[in-house]
């Protein structure tokens, strides 16, 4: 199995670990109710080491994007992050991806883990199929840890370890500075919903600067987060994970990603199936369902209007901050407005849920 | 971790007391452990009869549904109403508050084909 440059130091804290598709990696510390509310309430430090980059460079690196990305990459300017996807011919997702622009002919894709040898294959067929002669791809993942520092007090953390301002890295925005003395990029994003960081650096300085990270933090409540938490964290905020809400068989579209999904911006690979699939409208919508009942919905619960089926759930969990049961499902769109009452089938008995507004917690 | 002299244990984790004609049914410390925070839990009614070898509720973490299983078989006599509330008592508790129904024993003499304590350990030091 493959481990990140933090792999000893999981274990050190006790982590519980898990296979997650293919890397060791921890899933839970002190609980993952425990660490969930650390992440709203404070502060929590995650190793996502295990995500991958992919750098694309040369004169023709934009171009290249905009045939390979269904979001606009030409309104990226220096230093900004943009939130993206790549499809197939036929409109299904092969990954969803954060996209860095380092400069007009330098860009770094953050990839889902499972996904990078996947993406970075498919990259290079897109490329190989187009005439950019300029461009390079390198799949850097190997060289990169990567942390999440994620929470209210993750700017007041971070503040003690660098010189760089951080009021001026706005959301979706990054910059390269040093962190506990390591030259590292400073990213504005996350997964959780709250305000927060996320740091790339060298593999082999992540220990260390996860060190410094946890001693600083410690006192403002800082704790290490484990993949449990990190799911229900992004659930709570509604965000899609690719294999749930996302998948070779799942459109942008349907998956509630067309505020990314950039029709109007000239070719790219997967556009045509798009246009069309908006033009005749999508055969389902991803909506959140919150329960009305006791019970706790779950990936793969079949979904009911009366007695028809119209739908399934893509993921769920109780919400650690609400406690109830709330999930993501694939619906179809008559079934989709906000207010419907409908039914997740819980096992053996019918529970009511009813879509609202995504996020479930604000 | 902790596992009672008194109690019998099955290898899908669950322990039985045995409190004259009825059984008292929970689960075990290394079970609440490895499913993490419990967060939902479904028992059968009373007056149900339950099969031993056979899944009578639904333990529920964050994370993960599990079946719990009959150790005996016999006639739900109560459910710990509590757990409705508040599940996490399991993981706290396992033992005592914790503990899921009692039912009356068809057979008590079935108790006596589940592990002893020392086996229980000596199955969970195997599977861990």
């Amino acid at each position: 199995m493959k481990k990140t440059p933090l792999n000893q130091v999981h274990r050190e804290l006790g982590a519980r670990m898990v296979d997650f598709g293919g890397w060791d990696m921890p899933v839970q510390y002190a609980g993952v109710i425990e660490e969930h509310l650390a992440v709203r309430q404070a502060a929590g430090l995650f190793d996502v080491s295990h995500m991958g980059e992919i750098e694309v460079s040369g004169a023709e690196a934009l171009a290249f994007i905009q045939s390979l990305t269904i979001n606009d990459a030409s309104q990226l300017v220096d230093g900004q992050v943009q939130y993206s996807a790549l499809c197939y011919p036929e409109g299904g997702v092969v990954d969803d991806v954060t996209l860095y622009r380092f400069s007009a002919t330098r860009y770094l894709f953050c990839v889902n883990a499972s996904n990078t040898d996947k993406d970075f294959a498919w990259m290079e067929q897109v490329l190989a199929a187009a005439n950019f002669p300029t461009v390079t791809l390198i799949n850097c993942s190997a060289a990169y840890a990567q942390l999440a520092l994620q929470g209210p007090k993750a700017q007041e953390i971070l503040a003690g370890l660098t010189e760089l301002s951080l009021d001026e890295i706005v959301y979706y925005h990054f910059r390269q500075g040093e962190v506990a003395g390591v030259p590292m990029i400073v990213s504005r994003t996350g997964y959780t919903g709250e305000d927060g960081f996320e740091l790339y650096l060298p593999a082999e300085a992540a220990v260390a600067v996860w060190q410094r990270l946890m001693a600083a933090g410690a006192p403002l409540g800082l704790q290490p987060i484990g993949l449990g938490a990190r799911d229900t964290l992004r659930l709570e905020k509604g965000y899609a994970l690719y294999g749930h809400e996302l998948s070779r068989d799942i459109s942008p579209l349907e998956a509630g990603l067309a505020w990314i999904t950039k029709l109007d911006k000239g070719e790219f690979v997967g556009k045509a199936a798009l246009v069309t699939q908006k033009e005749i409208g999508v055969p389902r919508r991803r909506v959140g369902l919150l329960m009305e009942e006791r019970g706790i919905p779950r990936e793969g619960y079949p979904v009911f209007a009366g007695e028809r089926q119209v739908g399934v759930v893509t993921s769920g969990t109780m919400s650690p901050s609400l406690k109830v049961g709330i999930a993501l499902a694939l619906v179809e769109p008559q079934s989709a407005a906000v207010a419907t009452v409908l039914e997740v089938a819980v096992r053996e008995r019918r529970m009511r849920a009813r879509v609202v507004r995504l996020p479930f917690v604000k | 971790m902790e596992f009672p002299e008194e109690l019998k244990y099955t290898e899908e984790h669950e322990w039985v007391m045995v409190e004259g004609e009825l059984a008292v049914i929970g689960i075990s410390d290394f079970a609440q452990d490895a499913l993490g925070d419990v967060v939902f839990v479904e028992l059968p009614e009373v007056g149900a009869e339950v099969e031993a070898g056979k899944a009578f509720g639904v333990v529920e973490s964050v994370k993960a549904v599990s079946d719990i299983y009959a150790p005996i078989s016999g006639t739900v006599e109560e459910i710990n109403e509590d757990l409705l509330d508040t599940p996490e008592i399991i993981n706290t508790s396992p033992y005592e508050d914790g503990w899921l129904i009692k039912i009356r024993m068809r057979d008590a003499s079935d108790v006596e084909d589940l592990m002893d304590a020392e086996a229980y350990q000596a199955l969970i030091a195997e599977e861990s």
